[in-house]
Parts: structure tokens; sequence; C-alpha cells
């Protein structure tokens, strides 16, 4: 008999008491209670924003607000501030955002191992979703995401958030935007650890800044 | 301190040695009262708890009830992503499987996500047999791998460590296995998580195998979900060519829409934040054009006592467990005892249910963990998908004393009582014939009133320990029913 048979076999017999119940065919949306909520207080469309960056920096990261114009400069001036010399640059970003830059801009290819990611100062991505109450970024793979590696070996990633429209309340309104046969990263603040004595440090083996810009 | 559990003593042992050590306590008193008092926070601020609590449980059990039809799903779903499913029904197998998968690697060496299957299977000692190097790299997990100690804690392994220890440990071991530790190492936590940093990068830039459990499995899409916080495991799963992971068969959701409610709970109810800083889902495999992950993913489902914790219609709850540690960290048994003193991966109050269910009340340890309780319910308040575990445990009891019909490897047999519990059985049973037997009992309580004053002040044999630090009861000077008759026996005969 293999494995796959013995351990379902097993399974059955286990749940020999109730077998009544498992005859059952109520369909599954019905058999759990949902009454919990979609999502936490009544807010505008303004403070849910603000929520979001509230709570994207609570958990340390560096939270910019500008307008479209206004992004490549913004963009250009993040950049120049940590002196990066390098930008890895996702296949579908938006060449506009780092028109100000004077970083080499490094495509990401397929090819690109590891090591070369790890000598890249910085990487730009859009999001494809984010969400507020618990101040989360999530990323799909998406053209102007890139694939996870790139926002996870370079020590600094800026990711920009168009606002309001990629900005969700909660986690239950986030899921039903994602695409689940889609590779994909949920980030909240850079990397941290609560390992030694369950004191919180910001940076271990993901990027160790993480900057927001949320445009208008 | 040697990395197995095997040949552990019993829980009482245990625990007597870890309350005596000073270092240890007030490691766990610090660590364990922090992430109380924010987990508390961190759960206050959604007014729906009670709600995600109830349905949480609810998928769980629900999932458990129909195991068989949502395993056949899920197996489906990842072999449709392009993945490979294969079956453990025990820690051997799985340990061959997996063994075996990274042979036809070619390679040597692997990367591990720190996963709770994976230590309740010995994985790492069995790559070791067959000449594989696995790396931990969690920080916790690479302290303890480096510490040659055993992990304490479900989500932080290495809680009873402080950080002069860990200082220690990175300086005198990390050269033995890659990277040295930095010239100058001190013992701020920032420095010791950059040495850290250091040390497994060159590991993660060049591994071409990675291991993972998972948090979750999606059986409608096939996709797992790995939570965590400092980006070892998006090193692991994303990098390597080759993805396998080992999973619990009782890790399955139903539907991708399930995950809104424990991407709520269990990160609050772990490490009390709103949210870990990453989570990451995959769905089998990535085409090669994009190569964004693992081209080759490989799913162990794992039972290794599993379905026999299913069959047990009381214990079985123990399997809805998301591995969140809560009740650990409200315990008071393991804020003093520690996460060693309990011979399994799974410490603390899930640990005292589940680590007899999944190997059986045979052994000594095991027999001891049902009594490694006050029995106080700190840990079913704050679990988040509602397991009683004091029910689980006073029914555990009752197995270790009386014996009866348990499943064990899928066979049901009759267990028989545990050893050292022969005075407390035959107490019982003499009670029960004294009850039943009304004669006799007045008989007794008339010699034991007579004979009070020769009365011993602390039981001999087997009692003598229990009542070391009790008081025994006074037998009276008159029995109670003779003291009735006497004083109200006269006027219910005028009635």
């Amino acid at each position: 008999m293999s494995s796959r048979d013995r351990i379902l076999g097993r399974v059955r017999r286990a749940l020999a008491d109730v077998a009544a119940e498992r005859q059952d065919d109520t369909p599954y949306e019905q058999a759990v209670p949902r009454d919990y909520l979609r999502e936490h207080g009544e807010r505008s469309v303004a403070e849910t924003v603000d929520l979001l960056a509230e709570n994207l920096a609570d958990y340390r990261a560096v939270v910019h607000r500008c307008t479209a114009a206004d992004l490549p400069a913004t963009i250009a001036g993040m950049l120049a501030a940590r002196g990066a010399k390098t930008v890895l640059v996702p296949p579908g970003l938006e060449p506009e955002w780092l028109s100000a830059a004077d970083a080499e801009r490094i495509p990401d290819r397929t090819e690109s191992t590891p090591d070369e990611l790890d000598r890249i100062d910085s990487v730009v991505t859009a999001c494809a979703v984010a969400v507020a109450e618990t101040g989360t970024l999530v990323l799909d793979g998406s053209a102007d995401q890139g694939r996870r590696r790139i926002t996870l070996v370079p020590d600094h990633h800026i990711c920009v958030v168009r606002v309001p429209e990629q900005v969700v309340s909660s986690v239950p309104q986030a899921l039903e935007r994602l695409d689940p046969a889609r590779p994909l990263t949920w980030i909240s603040g850079p990397s941290a650890t609560s390992d030694i004595e369950l004191d919180r440090v910001e940076g271990v083996h993901g990027p160790r800044t993480l900057e927001v810009v949320l445009v208008d | 301190m040697s990395g197995t559990f095997v040949g552990m003593p019993a829980f009482p042992k245990a625990a007597h040695e870890a309350v005596h050590d000073q270092t240890l306590r007030g490691n766990l008193r610090h660590a364990t009262h922090t992430i109380r008092a924010k987990r508390a926070n961190a759960v206050a601020e959604v007014s729906d708890w009670a709600q995600l609590r109830e349905a949480g449980k609810r998928i769980k059990d629900h999932t458990l009830r129909h195991l068989d039809r949502y395993l056949v799903q899920l197996e489906e779903a990842v072999t449709a992503a392009g993945g490979t499913v294969h079956w453990a029904a025990d820690a051997d197998e799985a340990n061959r499987i997996v063994a075996d998968l990274v042979k036809a690697t070619g390679e040597s060496e692997v990367v591990k996500v720190k996963s709770m299957a994976t230590q309740e299977i010995g994985l790492n000692e069995a790559l070791e047999a067959e000449g594989i190097r696995a790396y931990e790299t969690d920080l916790a997990e690479l302290i303890v791998q480096l510490g040659k100690d055993r992990p304490s804690h479900i989500l932080v392994p290495a809680i009873h460590r402080n950080r002069a220890e860990i200082r220690d440990i990175f300086e005198r071991e990390m050269s033995e296995w890659g990277r040295p530790a930095p010239e100058g190492l001190t013992d701020t936590p920032a420095e010791l998580a950059e040495a850290a940093r250091l040390h497994l990068r060159e590991k993660f830039l060049r591994a071409k195998v990675g291991i993972s459990g998972a948090n979750f499995m999606v059986a409608e899409t096939g996709t797992l979900v790995v939570v965590e916080s400092e980006g070892n495991g998006r090193m692991c799963l994303t990098l390597p060519e080759t993805l396998i992971s080992v999973v619990g068969i009782e890790k399955i959701v139903p539907t991708w829409r399930d995950l809104e409610v424990f991407l709520q709970t269990l990160p609050r109810s772990s490490t009390a934040e709103r949210m870990n800083p990453y989570t990451s889902m995959w769905t089998g495999t990535t085409d090669s054009e994009t190569a964004d992950g693992p081209q080759d993913f490989h799913l162990v489902l794992l039972d290794n006592g599993r379905t026999d914790t299913l069959a047990d219609e009381v214990g079985r709850q123990a399997l809805r467990c998301i591995r969140c540690s809560a009740c650990l960290n409200v315990c008071p048994v393991y804020e003093r005892a520690g996460g060693h003193a309990y011979g399994s991966v799974y410490p603390g109050p899930i640990g005292a249910i589940l680590s007899p269910q999944l190997r059986g009340v045979a052994s000594e340890i095991d027999a001891s963990l049902p009594y490694a309780s006050s029995l106080c319910g700190a840990c079913y308040e704050v679990c988040p998908v509602a397991i009683d575990i004091p029910e689980v445990l006073v029914h555990l009891r009752e197995r270790v004393v009386q014996g009866g019909q348990v499943t064990a490897r899928g066979n049901k047999v009759v267990l028989k009582p545990a050893k050292g519990h022969a005075a407390e059985r035959a107490a019982m049973r003499a009670a029960r014939w004294a009850f039943s037997h009304p004669g006799a009992l007045r008989t007794g309580q008339r010699l034991a009133s007579r004979t009070r004053r020769l009365h011993p002040r602390s039981l001999p044999g087997p009692g003598k320990a229990w009542s070391d630090s009790r008081d025994l009861p006074t037998v009276p000077a008159e029995p109670f029913r003779d003291w009735w008759q006497r004083t109200q026996g006269a006027k219910d005969g005028a009635k």
C-alpha cells in the first residue's frame, strides 16, 4: 500500500465518529460563520491613507508623500541621500519615475545571479496593493514590481504606492484583490528580528531600509 | 548540552533542575512578560477578535473533519501548478524522501527556513547521516545550531539565551560553520543581528536547495504560505532552484479566503505585531521565463502521528494549532521550567498535549507531560483557535492513569495504565469498594476516629513526597453519619 493510501485510510478511520457530519453536503461557504469585520472602524479615504502612512512608520519604514509630478525628484533625492550608485529596475517600471535619478540604472535580467543583485545599492518598485490597518505592502510579481528576489537582496528598497487606488483598509480586502497563482510577497516594514531577548531589531536578511512613497 | 531529546528525564525531574537555573529563569521571565503585554495590546486593536477566533476554530475543525477530501484537493492543485507531492507516514519516511530529493540535485548542502515539522522529524540529523549539511538560517535557530543546543520555544527557539550568551556562542562557533564573527563583537542585539547577516548571506547566495515548512496550505489553489520576520525565509524560498517543503497534514485551509482570518490572528498572537514583516506565498513553480522562485518544488505531506491524534475525539482539537506560541508566553509553568523540560520540539501547554498524542504516552517523559500544568486555563484564553488545552490535559491524564483504547500508527490498540500510578489506582479501587459497602465504610470510619491520635503526620511509601508539602486532613472525633444520627436522628424518627 502506498503511503498516500495509508494516510488517507487512517484519516477516514479516525473520523468514523463523525460519519454523519461527513455526509452533510452543506457548501463550505455556509459551513463557517464569517461575522468578523471586513474592516475595522469607519474612515474616509484620506484617513485610510493616513493610517497606512502611520502604520508603515510605526514598523520603521520611512514614508514620503508627494504628487505624481514630484515623484521623479523625490526618488532621485532618496537615492542621492543614500549615496546609491546603482539602482535595480524591474522591466515594467514607469521610466519617468527614475528620470531625475543620477544612479546607474541596472535592468533586472533572468540570468542575474544573487551575487550580482547583492552588489546593487537600491531597488525601486511599484506594488500591487497596500493594507492600511497593518501597514503592509503586497507585491505580486507584475512587470513594475519584478521578481521576488530583487526586493530582497539589495539593502535598500523604495516602493511606490499610488494613493488612494492601491490602498485598502484591511487584510480581507487585500486578499480579494490578489491572484493566488502569482508569487506574492507581503512586506510590513524592513526586515526585523525579535530573537534576542524578544527585543525588536530592524535589519537582518532582507533590506534594512524600506522607503515608501505615497503618490497622490 | 545534547542536541537530542531522546532519553530525556520526565518533566518533574527536568523542571526541578531548570527552576534552579537563575539565568534561565531571568531570561524567560523577561521575555515572556514583555511579549505578554505586547500581545494584549495587539489583540485589543481588533474589535472582532472573538469572532475571528471562532471563525479560525471552525475553519480548522471543518478541515480536520474532511481532511481526506482537502488533502486530495491540495495534491491536485499543487500538481497542476507544477509541484510534486510526496506522502510520508512517519519521520523516517519523510527524512528519506527529503534526503533522496537533495541527492538527486547533486548538492551536499541546503539552507533551511525555521520549521517545526522538520525539527519534529529530526531532519538535520538525518541529512547529516547522508552527508548533507543543513544550515539553519533563522537567527534563533542559528543560535541553537551553533550552540549545539536544543530549541526551547516554538517561535523564539533561543529564548533561554541572553545577549551575552549569544555573543559568546557567535564568537566561539561561527568560524566552524563559515564566516567567523566580526572582530570585537559586542552583545548589542543590532551587532549580533549584523554578524548573523554576514555569516548567512554567503550561504544564501550560493544555495541551490532550500528546505522549508509552511504555516498554511490552501487546498483550493495549491498555495503555500510562510510567515516570518527576518527575510531568511524569503531567501530560502526564492533563491534556490529546488525547494522542498515538509508540512504536517493538519496545516491545510480549504480556501484562499480563509487566510483572511489567520493572517489577522497569527501575527498578533505570536510576535504581537499587526503584521509580521514578511509573508511569502507561492503556488507550485514559476515558469522558467521569469524564474521568480524555485523551478522545482516538492511538497512532502507529513503524518507522523497526526492521524492517530485525529482519531481521539477529545484530543484531536490539538491539530487546530497554528503554532503561534501565545500559550507558552502566558503559561506559569513554562515560565519557570523552560522549554527544554518538556523533552519535545513542542514545549509549553500545546506541547504538553501535542507530544503525548503524536508520540503516544509509552515513554516516561510523554506520560508525565499531561501533568506539566496547573490547569489555570490561561493557555485556553489566549489561543487564537480556541484549543481547550486544560480539557485535553485532563483527558490525557485519564489515559495515562487508566489506559484504554487509543490509535497508534493507524491501528487501534489497548493501552496499559502507565507505571508509577499504581498507588493512586489502588487507593481509588479501595475507595470504590468502601463506598459501595456501607457497613464496612461505617466500621472503618469509627475505627479511624477512635485511633486518630495515633495517625502519622505524613504518608509513608509513595505518598511521602506528596505529604512533604501538604498537611494531611485531620480525622474528626466522630464520623459525620454518627453525629447526624446522634443529633438529628431522634427528630427524624419523631416525624
